[in-house]
């Protein structure tokens, strides 16, 4: 007989200076991406420098957290004990950040309903002051 | 500046390929060492340098056991030359660096080895701990969080992209996993792996992993090491083989991230490799293409203009084209997905015994003096340009 397995808690990324806007922004409803106040780019993976011009002059900076799905996969295989299968996993082309893209769940639709270019908005999952960003599909 | 001299593979190994091999991989590591040396007609007084990829991998043993100084330790090597290296283009470029090592005259005869350790580690973790999955740093934190934990998912993403694109359908992707295993069930090295021949029906309903990927467009964890000798130009008079020379080397990072790249970088790995050379894709007669996952060899394909960029799925459709006495023979011992996860070393192998004629039942037909042979994916790419001539 085997026991009923909980659902496996999400990996959690280890916080540092340069990860922590990201990762906790969602405490306060908002998605940070770490903007170039010199030459006005976006740099993500977020770092310590601008990675178009190389400007130290960066900070986390709020974005609309809305956009539309670049590309997906719909995840069949339990990669952790008690992971409930299938889910969409997908690249998120975000508004108002060009060049950047999120990779992420799709949550709140049935699996088979997520498609390309679906339009798409940040919703915050909170696990041990982790803020994880995943999507949900909007209409329009 | 004194003349470049020119490097060649004269020696290749193979050591048991097994899914839960209790063999250690020293053990592994030297059977195909003591074969490749042997293929050679060198001896461990010969060598003089060493290199490997990543270098032991402390962290996660399974995916590399085996240190370059633990094995100039093990063999007595006097070494002038070695490296292990995990920040390079990609696996194949431990080849390409010890080329560049013999081209410069920093050494004459250098074993090249990857061993890997994965199923075994999987069977045993109190010997060889996984890696941990509670908490991730690194490039490791923008994808596992979302349970995106395998490359599998990361690549799905770009294969999907394809479908969407240019119409990429899994019957075409199909041919990549059916080749491989017409491929492997004539290697062999391949018989852990692929036991039986496998049809277009059982791709089509077999499991899902991450769509498109069905279990057939995955490689499998696999015990084995592979060894390749390069040796000097100026030295062949010291070996008994056949020498193919490495003709031509490329490996290419723009983005290191497998999210936020729009393109593999394969893409930007092909040209590079042809604006080094007086070859080109006409003059191929096999290509070894990296295949961790079924898509792989599709973007290699395009990659290296074998066909135009959304094109590679027809390229392959209906397998003749790829099949060993087809246009341009694929992965004619298995690849991965036919002969096991060997991790990148496999397809420099495959490529040196097809053009020296030692393939055995796979042997492809004619007079093969050129290959390609390609690891990577995602932000990794590396190939060489290999030629008997």
């Amino acid at each position: 007989m085997s026991e009923v397995q909980a659902a496996p808690k999400r990996p959690r990324p280890r916080l540092d200076a340069i990860n922590r806007p990201f990762w906790t922004g969602g405490a306060e409803g908002k998605l940070y991406i770490t903007h170039c106040n010199d030459c006005g780019e976006w740099t993500h993976p977020p770092r310590e420098f601008c990675r178009h011009c190389q400007s130290e002059n960066v900070a986390p900076e709020a974005v609309p957290g809305t956009g539309a799905i670049d590309t997906l996969t719909v995840n069949h295989q339990a990669w952790m004990p008690g992971l409930e299968v299938p889910f969409v996993i997908a690249r998120v082309r975000l508004d108002g950040v060009p060049g950047v893209v999120l990779t992420t769940n799709i949550v709140g639709s049935p699996f088979d309903a997520v498609d390309f270019e679906d339009r798409v908005r940040v919703t915050f999952e909170e696990q041990d002051g982790i803020w994880f960003p995943l999507f949900e599909k909007v209409e329009g | 500046m004194a003349k470049l001299i020119e490097a060649y593979v004269t020696g290749v190994g193979q050591s048991e390929v097994g899914v839960r091999l209790t063999r250690s991989p020293m053990g592994l590591t030297m059977d195909a060492i003591r074969q490749a040396l042997d293929n050679a007609g060198l001896t461990f007084e010969q060598i003089d340098g060493v290199a490997s990829y990543p270098g032991k991998s402390h962290g996660y043993l399974g995916f590399s056991p085996i240190g370059v100084d633990e094995v100039i330790e093990q063999c007595g090597i006097k070494a002038r030359w070695h490296m292990g290296a995990g920040e390079i283009p990609a696996q194949l470029s431990a080849i390409a660096e010890a080329a560049n090592a013999i081209k410069t005259g920093q050494a004459r005869h250098v074993i090249c080895f990857r061993t890997v350790y994965e199923a075994a580690a999987m069977a045993r973790p109190e010997e060889f701990p996984p890696l941990r999955r509670d908490s991730v740093d690194g490039s490791s934190q923008w994808t596992a969080p979302f349970f995106a934990i395998s490359a599998a998912c990361w690549v799905a993403q770009y294969a999907n992209r394809h479908m969407n694109r240019y119409g990429m359908t899994r019957e075409q992707l199909a041919q990549v996993a059916l080749n491989a295993n017409r491929n492997g069930l004539a290697n062999p090295n391949a018989r852990a792996i692929s036991k039986k021949p496998l049809t277009l029906d059982e791709y089509m309903e077999s499991r899902l992993i991450t769509t498109p990927f069905c279990l057939y467009d995955c490689d499998r964890f696999t015990d084995c090491s592979t060894v390749l000798i390069l040796s000097a130009g100026d030295a062949l008079d010291e070996v008994k083989s056949t020498p193919v020379r490495i003709a031509a080397t490329a490996g290419a990072v723009h983005r290191h991230s497998w999210d936020q790249a729009e393109w593999m970088a394969s893409y930007d790995t092909g040209p590079d490799l042809w604006a080094k050379t007086d070859y080109t894709t006409k003059d191929v007669d096999t290509v070894q293409f990296y295949d961790g996952f079924a898509f792989f060899p599709i973007t290699w394909l395009e990659a290296l203009g074998f066909c135009e960029v959304g094109e590679g799925h027809r390229f392959i459709e209906g397998g003749t084209r790829i099949a060993r006495d087809g246009e341009l023979p694929l992965n004619t011992g298995g690849g991965q997905i036919g002969a096991g996860r060997l991790h990148g070393f496999g397809f420099a192998y495959e490529a040196v015994l097809q053009l020296t004629k030692q393939a055995g039942e796979r042997q492809i037909p004619g007079d093969p003096k050129v290959a390609v042979a390609t690891s990577g994916g995602g932000p990794l790419a590396a190939a060489l340009l290999l030629a008997r001539d």
